[in-house]
């Protein structure tokens, strides 16, 4: 129960780029196809869930043991920069057809900012490890529901005028907010 | 007088924000009121100046190959040193803007600073560099803050504009509005730029 509660929590009421604000970098700027957004989400739970759980250990097994948290952001950041470029590098050797199709998205997954807000809020919410993980999975799911959805209304976007002032950007932005109010609607289905 | 074009530049004609648009998740994350737009300003200042003036100063013994880590340890301490300053002193901010503040270290206007700029020039130059393109970010976060605080709350930095029972458009403040009134604070911007 509690996992369901945890799962749609993230995915639906408190989705992580509509209502948390993470991840809003590639949520703007590779959104402009469905292809290359489920290929980007598709990175991104990969990433996300495998850097989780290393930053978790890390937490439980050496920063709190040394009474080093303070330095959680310098750590963090560094483990997650150095697992990107670690899973680069392995999946280039093994998989070349799963390189193909995410290689792209990895180097630009490293600068985003659900990475590390996830693994720092994963300790925040003192998780044990399942949870994290169920967290984690959580957050990805709902961050490809929101790019997939998204992408399929910007290619509608392409084909009707839009004034010339709120091109681009600007109504994008927009129609991210009013997909954003949609969400909305799905508070209260847990506290 | 040279060395000033630094500074007004990341204000206006390249503000991070409103014209480069870069470094949108803290922006649309804690602008719900003028008053954490100020702070995530100067938190965000802060590091974008010291971390420039470092790299600046470090740029001619790091090897280029592992320049990118090494920036992002620098920015990264400085971020730590923000965090615990922020934590002693101002808590009731610290608390209001949450995971943002470590999540400074991923804003990519610091690192497109460090490797667009301080990497190329002189310690002075990076130092106002790094000012303006905070103060800028300062400027539109505070400015969509006080927007939203206005249309949401009613109030303007805590203080109260609209009467006691008046009906305020709720929506600003919760995460919809964050999007819309960007949007519209980016569209006004693009037609002054066009008409300028």
């Amino acid at each position: 129960m509690e996992y369901l509660i945890i799962l749609i929590s993230a995915i639906l009421v408190n989705n992580i780029v509509l209502a948390k604000f993470l991840g809003i970098c590639p949520f703007l700027g590779v959104s402009n196809r469905v292809g290359t957004a489920a290929g980007m989400s598709a990175a991104v739970m990969f990433v996300m869930v495998l850097a989780t759980m290393v930053t978790f250990l890390l937490q439980k097994y050496v920063l709190d043991p040394f009474h080093i948290a303070y330095m959680q952001t310098i750590v963090f950041i560094l483990v997650i920069a150095a697992l990107v470029q670690m899973v680069e590098t392995i999946l280039k050797k093994i998989s070349p057809s799963l390189y193909q199709a995410l290689g792209i998205f990895l180097p630009l997954i490293t600068t985003n900012c659900a990475v590390l807000g996830i693994a720092i809020l994963t300790i925040q919410n003192n998780y044990n490890l399942l949870e994290g993980v169920v967290f984690t999975a959580a957050n990805a799911a709902g961050f490809g529901l929101a790019i997939i959805i998204f992408a399929g209304l910007r290619e509608r976007l392409e084909l009707v005028g839009v004034p010339k002032g709120m091109k681009g950007f600007p109504i994008s932005l927009i129609m991210a907010g009013l997909l954003s109010l949609a969400f909305m609607g799905f508070s209260g289905i847990v506290k | 007088m040279s060395h000033f074009k630094h500074f007004v530049n990341g204000i206006i004609r390249e503000n991070p924000t409103l014209v480069l648009l870069i470094g949108m998740c803290p922006t649309l994350a804690v602008s719900t009121s003028a008053n954490n737009g100020v702070g995530m300003g100067i938190a965000t200042t802060f590091v974008l100046t010291m971390s420039n003036i470092v790299i600046a100063a470090i740029k001619n013994v790091v090897p280029n190959k592992v320049r990118i880590p090494i920036f992002v340890v620098v920015i990264a301490s400085f971020v730590t040193i923000v965090q615990m300053t922020m934590e002693a002193f101002v808590p009731g901010l610290y608390k209001a803007l949450g995971v943002f503040v470590p999540l400074i270290v991923v804003n990519c206007i610091i690192l497109a600073r460090a490797e667009a700029f301080a990497q190329k020039n002189s310690i002075l130059d990076s130092l106002l560099d790094g000012l303006g393109m905070g103060v800028g970010f300062t400027i539109a976060l505070t400015t969509l803050g006080g927007i939203r605080e206005i249309l949401g709350n009613g109030t303007f930095f805590g203080m109260s504009l609209v009467g006691e029972n008046a009906n305020t458009i709720l929506v600003f403040i919760l995460s919809p509005g964050a999007f819309i009134a960007l949007g519209y604070l980016i569209a006004l911007v693009n037609q002054l730029k066009k008409t300028k």
